[in-house]
């Protein structure tokens, strides 16, 4: 689909090397062989500036995804996996935001869009589900009158026809008697209920690409395996890629295909979610696996990530996660401390890449941080 | 559904039975000689006990109150100085001082006071909202700071300076005057444009505040987000998501505003010569025209209990959330 010819296509992962510190590698393709990447994201910087000076949300962030694949952004609050997502859609305020880089749907490039092009392409080629719908839905509108607002966006029909096709959405999202729902207001739903109609809206369209920012974070445990079932359902039957954001790693590893760990505005791990969740190569996802809580066994103190997460204003030299690492003593040189690292391809182990400045993490990660697992 | 307006029925007729047995142990009950005020200073021994008699001041207060609420709701007859007049309900008493009852009295001078306050309360709601949604629109810009600052400098200048202004200045306006709406209507229109103007100038300056700061609490919201994400025009975002949200509170103040209005006309009514409700009351004030000024309260009141009624049951329309029992 895509026909930049700056794009490198899949396959050719050795070759892909660093430039500078600020733009980042191309991250290899973690896709199967011969898939077109459906979503490309290039080199995407996403700053917002403030009084206090320039906030550097997203610095640099390249991925690609095709259809029918998962792909789950993890990360901590302020680590760009909001913005960045935001910025597929085009949903950023122009005025106050500055977007550089290119990101790709289904071959359109989204930076940049004019406001009518977005328009045609917000809902139709990509749709987003958002965290909490008690506050994503109009309190004031019928759900049948939301779903109906999207299909009617972009096809030219009826209310009768879309209303047919909102009761025939709420069905397939699992609504039980979706021809009287339909006229109820979002009140009168339960936060599951209403995550599956904010769901059924926003696949209206049948787009292709679908973004879940923690679309199970304001929803009960019970209930957040049920929507979690349902997005993996409806991936298969509408055959979309979905870009899912969470910072929930149990989440990730029951539906994602990919993970791409972020930290401080860049990508810091980027690979096939078996070989991540099991040899992770960078503190920070070390930090975040041995942060889960156990749940069996016998219960012990919780192992959070020491200090804080960065402030955007001022991102700390050198590697931005340097100042909470323990093993930042372990690189010769003062080299955490002073140089950025890059977002390497790990040409032994397909498809995935890490930005660390440590020797042989996968050893020191079974001998040293593997047993402390829980 | 209908529960839920008949409590507020029920309620709201209290809250007037209450107000109005306040007012009356206030006005006749309390004071030891309302029929000495109400008789003025040339007052004969004779016209005195007239009077007493004619409003049962020599009654017990419980007599008199049942009385008062006898005359709102059947009628009553009222003789003084040997001729006795039948004052049809709702009677609200008898004007000693002009001789009319005063239901009639106020019955002239009420759509006087209503077509001030619905005019210039169309034109403040109308530049209030539409000045607010666009600041709030083009917020942090120059144009929104300058909406911002005009509305706060009107806001601040007092009501009878802006009106006294529009007076000396307006002269381009039709003379202010009041000709009934039924008679002709452009002249209607043209004799209260003055009043229009400066009831609208000077109260838009706190919708536009209102309806800003709303917009931009609405245009933040997660359901603003999610409408753009659909793919439908930013006018649309704004005005069918947006300003659906932002009008809710704006219109339970309007509401309620709009009944301290219809009350509170009396600089409006005296600067313009409009011979309205204000201007009744405050010549009954001057007169110590008790049964008139009476009569004002209990309209005021149920004007007042009204408009919350109104305001309650169009927010069940406005706010589906409200439609529960």
């Amino acid at each position: 689909m895509s026909t930049d010819p700056n794009i490198p296509q899949g396959g050719n992962m050795t070759d892909q090397t660093v430039r500078s510190p600020q733009t980042v590698a191309r991250t290899p393709r973690t896709r199967a062989e011969g898939e077109e990447a459906y979503l490309e994201v290039t080199d995407l910087h996403v700053q917002f500036p403030t009084a206090d000076g320039k906030v550097n949300a997203v610095q640099g962030l390249s991925y690609a995804l095709p259809l029918r694949r998962t792909l789950a952004i993890v990360g901590e609050s302020g680590s760009g996996k909001s913005v960045s997502s935001m910025a597929i859609l085009g949903l950023h305020d122009r005025k106050s935001t500055w977007i550089s880089g290119s990101i790709k749907v289904g071959g359109k490039e989204v930076v940049g869009m004019s406001e009518k092009d977005l328009m045609d392409y917000r809902g139709a080629d990509a749709a987003m589900i958002f965290q909490d719908p008690q506050s994503s839905l109009h309190p004031f509108f019928t759900i049948g009158d939301q779903i109906m607002e999207s299909y009617r966006a972009h096809h030219n029909v009826s209310k009768r026809v879309a209303k047919a096709r909102a009761i025939d959405m709420l069905g397939r999202v699992g609504i039980p008697n979706p021809a009287r729902r339909v006229d109820q207001y979002p009140h009168e739903f339960s936060g599951g209920m209403r995550q599956r109609a904010m769901i059924a809206m926003a696949l209206v369209n049948d787009p292709k690409l679908l973004i879940a920012d923690e679309p199970t974070t304001a929803l009960d445990v019970t209930v957040q395996a049920q929507i979690l079932d349902l997005i993996a359902d409806l991936q298969r039957d509408f055959g979309s890629a979905v870009v899912f954001i969470t910072h929930d790693l149990g989440v990730v590893a029951e539906i994602a295909d990919d993970i791409l760990v972020m930290y401080g505005g860049n990508a810091v791990e980027h690979g096939p979610v078996d070989k991540i969740l099991g040899t992770p190569l960078m503190p920070y996802t070390w930090g975040l696996l041995e942060s889960i809580p156990a749940v069996s066994g016998t219960p012990g103190p919780l192992h959070p990530i020491p200090g804080s997460p960065p402030s955007l204003l001022a991102m700390p030299s050198g590697c931005a996660f340097h100042p909470r690492c323990e093993f930042k003593d372990r690189v010769a040189g003062d080299l955490c401390r002073t140089l950025k690292p890059e977002l390497i391809p790990r040409t032994a182990d397909q498809g995935r890449s890490s930005r660390c400045h440590l020797k042989e993490p996968d050893r020191v990660f079974e001998t040293e941080v593997l047993p402390r697992l829980p | 559904m209908l529960f839920y307006i008949l409590r507020r029925v029920v309620s709201a007729i209290s809250v007037v039975i209450v107000t109005v047995v306040t007012s009356f142990l206030l006005f006749f009950v309390a004071p030891t000689d309302p029929a000495g005020v109400i008789c003025g200073p040339k007052c004969t021994p004779d016209r005195l006990a007239d009077i007493t008699r004619s409003l049962d001041l020599d009654q017990p207060a419980s007599e008199q109150i049942l009385l008062y609420f006898k005359g709102i709701a059947v009628g009553r007859d009222y003789s003084t100085g040997g001729v006795t007049r039948h004052c049809a309900a709702p009677c609200l008493g008898y004007s000693y001082v002009l001789g009319v009852p005063v239901t009639q009295l106020l019955a002239n001078a009420v759509p006087v006071t209503l077509s001030i306050v619905v005019g210039g309360a169309t034109i403040y709601l109308l530049f209030g909202v539409l000045i607010g949604t666009l600041a709030a629109r083009v917020r942090g810009t120059t144009l929104d700071k300058a909406a911002v600052g005009t509305s706060l400098v009107i806001g601040s200048v007092p009501y009878f300076v802006v009106a006294l202004i529009i007076a000396l200045y307006a002269t381009f306006l039709p003379k202010s005057q009041y000709v009934p709406f039924f008679d002709n209507p452009i002249a209607w229109a043209g004799g209260l444009l003055s009043a229009w103007l400066c009831l609208g100038l000077t109260n838009s300056a706190s919708y536009t505040r209102y309806s800003r700061a709303s917009m931009i609490e609405a245009l933040g919201q997660d359901f603003t987000r999610t409408a753009r994400s659909k793919g439908i025009s930013e006018r649309r975002v704004v005005y069918r998501h947006g300003l659906r949200a932002a009008m809710t509170p704006v219109i339970t103040i309007f509401g309620v505003d709009v009944a301290y209005q219809l009350v509170n006309t009396i600089f409006t009514e005296r600067i313009f010569q409009l011979p309205g409700l204000g201007m009744r009351l405050l010549n009954a004030f001057n007169q110590y025209d008790l049964p008139v000024l009476m009569g004002g309260v209990v309209v005021g009141a149920t004007v007042l209990v009204l408009m919350n009624l109104a305001v309650d049951i169009f927010y069940t329309v406005l706010d589906p959330r409200v439609r529960l029992g």
